[in-house]
């Protein structure tokens, strides 16, 4: 009844991250915070840490230093996360989304699972098996069934770099509107075009380090760093 | 008695369905299916359970069930037989010389290859799972009912291969049931005793019974493949 939103995991507060493995530090010193709404991108070259980030921050790995501190702590995943290959259960698309939604009773889940169906255009495909879809059917019914779980936060690792044209757009389309309902998204992306299409704020990571943090336009501007405006120019970083 | 009359007197024990014939078989699929449902009821989670856990000693828990694959009925009769026989630890549940014991010895000889084909195919689907499971809150044992079934199609394969191995057995039945008529006279126990005492026609009919038996079970494990493959992906 309260005006306010007690139960905002928001905002979520990164401080200090690090992530070493092999005795090589591969992510090092990381700190922003993540304010409720918007879309942000986190770009920089092969290797300097974009999906780790993404990894530390849904708790998947433990940092080896820092934290992941989000604003309350309900007990309950608020926020969910699509893979760069979408994990496709040997079940069908319908199932693969009840599957997801475990905890809720049965009938909650069938009617929420078609929910999530609808929402994404994949109603006439409720039945197929899942791991028969096209890539970009699978990587839509990975974010229904993310959707589905309803949460804040949602990480999106690399969500178009398996598919064709055709596929992304529709991809951007879906995390546009999704932007556009309130859900705050943290997506790491090596398409500059779709940062720049869908992202209000860039992350720039380069060797593991945090380089930039500023809005889009900014960066494109080539108003950031030396390193950004090199690495958006195609120079090759070291 | 020539070759083509005993196969005559075979195909007529087979299709005259004579009431000792059909006990043997009956007998055979009895203990054997019992046997294989027994080591699944616990095989399964446990070679589930061996796929997701990390734990010291975990390797050599691996390498002892891969060899215990290889164990020789006889050796797992002889178990059984030293446990169930008056002096052992379960003598007095009077099991040993019944179908019972069979069971038991044929569960301890399809155990290690249910728990061995399921800690494999569970620990591929794993590494598939992982992230998304993980990011769903289902870590650890907790991950097992999804694999399991999401493995279904290679598991039915895995409990085949036991139920081949259980149906094609003499050793550790013929120690344990002790080859009585009529109570413990399995198809291959009985086709070891009527080759030795001349009686062919039921020694052939009964082979021919398990040779059809085991290209049923390989027709179905292909089958559950094919099917899997289609309807799973």
């Amino acid at each position: 009844m309260a005006m306010r939103d007690i139960a905002s995991i928001l905002p979520l507060s990164v401080g200090g991250l690090s992530f070493e493995a092999d005795g090589k530090r591969l992510l090092d010193d990381v700190s922003f915070t993540l304010p409720k709404g918007g879309v942000t991108a986190i770009i920089g070259p092969n290797g300097a840490g974009k999906s780790l980030t993404l990894r530390l921050c849904h708790g998947l790995l433990a940092p080896s230093a820092g934290s992941v501190l989000w604003h309350t702590d309900t007990g309950r995943r608020r926020h969910a996360m699509v893979f760069q290959r979408p994990v496709m259960l040997r079940r069908s698309a319908r199932a693969n989304i009840v599957h997801a939604l475990g905890a809720v009773g049965m009938t909650e889940a069938a009617s929420r699972a078609d929910a999530a169906l609808a929402r994404f255009g994949l109603a006439a495909l409720a039945d197929r098996p899942a791991r028969l879809m096209s890539g970009g059917e699978q990587q839509r019914l990975a974010i229904a069934r993310a959707w589905a779980l309803e949460p804040e936060v949602l990480f999106l690792d690399e969500p178009s770099s398996q598919l064709d044209p055709g596929a992304t757009r529709q991809i951007e389309q879906v995390i546009a509107a999704l932007a556009a309902e309130g859900m705050t998204i943290l997506m790491t992306t090596h398409d500059l075009g779709q940062a720049r299409r869908l992202s209000q704020r860039i992350l720039f990571l380069n060797r593991g380090r945090l380089i930039d943090d500023a809005p889009t336009e900014i960066v494109f501007a080539g108003k950031a760093s030396a390193d950004a405006r090199a690495f958006i120019a195609g120079d090759l970083l070291w | 008695m020539d070759i083509s009359s005993t196969f005559a007197a075979a195909f007529g024990l087979i299709f005259g369905l004579d009431p000792q014939f059909l006990q043997i078989v009956g007998l055979s699929l009895r203990v054997t299916l019992t046997a294989v449902l027994l080591a699944a009821l616990i095989g399964l989670p446990l070679g589930a359970l061996l796929a997701v856990a990390r734990f010291p000693g975990r390797s050599a828990l691996i390498v002892l069930v891969n060899g215990l694959m290889g164990l020789p009925p006889v050796v797992a009769g002889l178990i059984v037989f030293l446990a169930l026989s008056r002096s052992g630890p379960f003598g007095a549940m009077g099991w040993l010389f019944s179908p019972t014991a069979m069971v038991i010895a044929q569960t301890l000889l399809v155990l290690p290859i249910v728990i061995a084909l399921t800690r494999g195919t569970i620990e591929d689907l794993w590494s598939e799972y992982r992230e998304h499971l993980t990011s769903l809150g289902l870590t650890g044992w907790r991950a097992i009912p999804t694999l399991l079934w999401d493995g279904r199609f290679a598991l039915a394969t895995g409990l085949l291969a036991g139920f081949g191995r259980a149906s094609a057995e003499v050793g550790a039945v013929l120690i344990v049931g002790g080859n009585i008529a009529g109570y413990t006279r399995t198809m291959t126990t009985s086709i070891a005793l009527e080759t030795s005492k001349g009686d062919l026609p039921l020694a052939l009919g009964l082979g021919l019974v398990l040779i059809i038996l085991t290209l049923a079970i390989n027709a179905a494990a292909y089958g559950a493949s094919r099917i899997g493959s289609r309807f799973a992906g």
